[in-house]
């Protein structure tokens, strides 16, 4: 035993596991179940059936009963195993049950049938991931409309933002023009005051625009985040200028400057952009829950919150649109996950 | 990466459909860069005419247009905007048709006969969101603090699966605010697992969603579960910037564990420390999102912070109150704009 111990302790070209190193291997294996615990839970609920999801003290896994189709009953009966009084135990479908007594019959002989008091029967389980959750919540919760307002509104959005804010980082690092300084300090200094305290003048600038109920009044507004534009000029400082001379000695106009030097040698930070633009905009609640009423408008994030509220006991069907909002971005993580944690820890925003 | 024209896509849609991933992959690239080809000379057109016309001079404008257009419209001119309101009455709309009241908002929100019980205060709604997310600010910040720096100094250690274990933590910081609020009210309700497993060890239920001070509790530790993968990255990149010869000077010089980490991990590790206080404390005084879906503010007023007071002012409410709301935003931008201006200064410090 003592040997097998030493051997899971050993380490390469190292002493063996001390005790920091085992609380540090606690506490990530303790962080993991914390972080984790939570997403799988919700993705082992989502399977449940309706009864199951209501059942209390919950269980881990989504159980349901056994079935079976049977001769000359239109729907397939739930099966139990019932302890005679003899103490052995049979496999009985149950065709109905009054009060304390289920009447059950064997499927193998359904003619007769048999009482048996609700106590000495026992429901006949098994793990089961099935889909009518997902099924009927896509069609109550108009899921496929929801869905396409928000990919418009992020990949529209994230085009946009990309497009304008590089041609204005574009303007501010690589021209000297009147008024440049201006435009960075007003821009710096609104990086302070985020949007969620000019709500209500928003909203006015919205309605008289005529964006209500629109989702260009989601897409625009935001567009012109004063972080893209930090954030990429600060990248394009760092390209070196001959390159733009020596392309406009070669008689290349300025957008080609732009479009075919500096944007692609800015790669990486449009990168950036782009991964934090998706997630703004996928994840964004507030904005569209004010500019958006109708719910045909609605996007994902708006629509589930709505939904939890008039469907307040309908956990089933909440859990399972919870897991197709969630799912998107989980797939877009697991692609770029190394991406997005150096390109946080590199610029720090979010 | 060349890509090929004309009749050879078709040959290479056809191709891709029976060839291995990465083909798939070679083709949807091209179809990007073919289109992108199409945008730029299309605008090239449009911009070298402009250019002609303009000459080079006036290009950066023409560049910096479109953003500062949308800027300023939808930014800029609201937080102007924000002063009318606040400085009108009345419940109409348009700010044409509202009537100067002076300091007569701010005079209503900031009128209390004793500012330590908010129910003196004439607009008590607002004050007990003020102490609401004054004690969600605190609290929050401080455990979100300590346990990214855990986190973080943990995963600096020499460990194995460094970049799983960072993910891990960092994978709720992508979840949507309602998706979080959701995933932890299903835990949390009456019937839900942890009072299953209070309740399979013998205890009674928790009505965790229903009594003011667990709500609050809660609140606070979904936002640190939610984002405290951002900042322990953050802390996690300032861990790896400290060069590893002071810690080899100090082991030799005979400095402990304790030593080391009290004496060179966190003075070096200050200015960013510092900087996830302020980026935390700016985040927990706009939080809205994950409560309005998690508790809706309640029970009663116990989760009500500022902005959803903002919110229900001036678009929930049914006597809409856009000069309380107009105000109460001044008065929070006005607390942001101080906790800015110091991690600017901080940030200054550092460089």
């Amino acid at each position: 035993m003592s040997a097998v111990t030493t051997f899971l302790a050993r380490r390469c070209g190292h002493t063996k596991l001390n005790i920091t190193d085992i609380i540090t291997y606690l506490y990530l294996f303790f962080g993991v179940v914390i972080m984790f615990g939570p997403i799988l839970w919700l993705v082992l609920s989502s399977f449940k059936t309706a009864a199951e999801v209501i059942k209390f003290p919950p269980r881990l896994l989504p159980y349901r009963q056994d079935t079976i189709v049977v001769e000359g009953y239109d729907d397939p009966l739930p099966l139990f195993e019932v302890t005679l009084d003899d103490g052995s135990t049979i496999k009985l479908a149950q065709v109905r049950r009054i009060g304390l007594e289920g009447q059950m019959i064997d499927p193998a002989n359904p003619g007769e049938i048999i009482k048996v008091h609700i106590n000495d029967r026992k429901p006949i389980e098994s793990v089961v991931f099935g889909l009518e959750n997902y099924i009927e919540g896509v069609q109550s919760f108009n899921f496929g409309r929801y869905l396409r307002n928000s990919v418009v509104v992020t990949v529209f959005a994230t085009i946009l933002t990309l497009l304008i804010n590089s041609m204005a980082a574009f303007a501010l690092s690589k021209y000297r023009f009147r008024g440049r300084t201006t435009i960075f300090l007003i821009m710096i200094g609104t990086l302070m005051v985020p949007l969620s305290v000019v709500l209500v003048p928003v909203f006015l600038v919205i309605t008289k625009v005529g964006w209500n109920n629109n989702l260009l009044g989601v897409i625009v507004p935001g567009a012109a985040t004063p972080t893209g534009v930090f954030l990429l000029r600060q990248y394009m400082l760092t390209i070196p200028d001959e390159l733009i001379d020596a392309a406009r000695i070669d008689g290349a106009s300025e957008w080609r400057i732009y479009s075919q030097i500096i944007l692609p040698l800015a790669r990486p930070a449009l990168a950036v952009l782009t991964i934090f633009s998706v997630m703004w905009r996928w994840n964004d609640f507030l904005w569209p829950l004010i500019v958006l009423s109708r719910s045909e408008f609605f996007t994902l994030q708006v629509g589930l919150n709505s939904f939890q509220g008039e469907l307040n006991v309908q956990w089933h069907l909440i859990l399972a649109m919870t897991m197709l909002t969630l799912l998107p971005i989980t797939v877009v993580f697991a692609f770029l996950q190394r991406h997005i944690t150096t390109g946080i820890a590199t610029t720090g925003l979010k | 990466m060349m890509c090929p024209y004309g009749k050879d896509y078709l040959i290479m849609s056809v191709r891709s459909l029976f060839l291995p991933i990465k083909s798939v992959g070679t083709f949807i690239n091209c179809i990007f860069s073919s289109i992108l080809d199409f945008f730029i000379s299309a605008f090239d057109v449009v911009f070298s005419i402009l250019q002609r016309w303009i000459g080079i001079r006036g290009m950066p404008y023409v560049f910096a247009l479109p953003n500062l257009l949308i800027f300023g419209i939808f930014i800029l001119f609201p937080m102007l905007l924000n002063f009318v309101y606040a400085f009108t009455g009345g419940i109409e709309f348009f700010p044409d048709r509202r009537p100067w009241v002076g300091t007569a908002n701010f005079e209503q929100l900031l009128t209390c006969e004793d500012f330590i019980d908010p129910n003196t205060c004439y607009e008590d709604l607002f004050w007990r969101a003020v102490f609401n997310t004054s004690g969600y600010v605190i609290s929050q910040v401080g455990l979100m603090v300590i346990i990214s720096l855990i986190t973080a100094l943990v995963l600096n250690r020499n460990i194995k699966a460094r970049g799983f274990f960072r993910s891990v933590y960092f994978y709720p910081v992508l979840l949507s605010p309602i998706v979080v609020a959701l995933i932890w009210k299903w835990i949390l309700q009456e019937n839900g697992l942890l009072n299953g497993n209070i309740a399979g060890l013998g205890y009674d239920k928790v009505p965790f969603m229903v009594n003011a001070q667990w709500a609050r509790f809660w609140v606070v530790i979904i936002s640190v579960w939610a984002f405290m993968g951002f900042y322990t990255l953050i802390l996690l990149a300032g861990l790896q910037s400290i060069p590893s010869e002071l810690y080899e000077a100090a082991k030799i010089d005979g400095a402990n564990d304790w030593q080391l980490f009290r004496c060179i991990t966190l003075p070096l590790l200050m200015p960013t420390m510092l900087v996830v206080l302020v980026l935390s404390s700016i985040r927990a005084v706009q939080i809205f999102d994950v409560v309005f879906a998690f508790t809706g503010g309640g029970p009663g007023t116990a989760t009500l912070y500022l902005v959803q007071y903002i919110y229900e002012k001036g678009f929930s409410s049914p006597s809409k109150q856009f000069g309380l709301a107009a105000g109460a935003s001044l008065l929070m931008a006005g607390t942001l704009i101080v906790l800015t201006l110091i991690q600017l200064l901080l940030r200054r410090e550092e460089a």
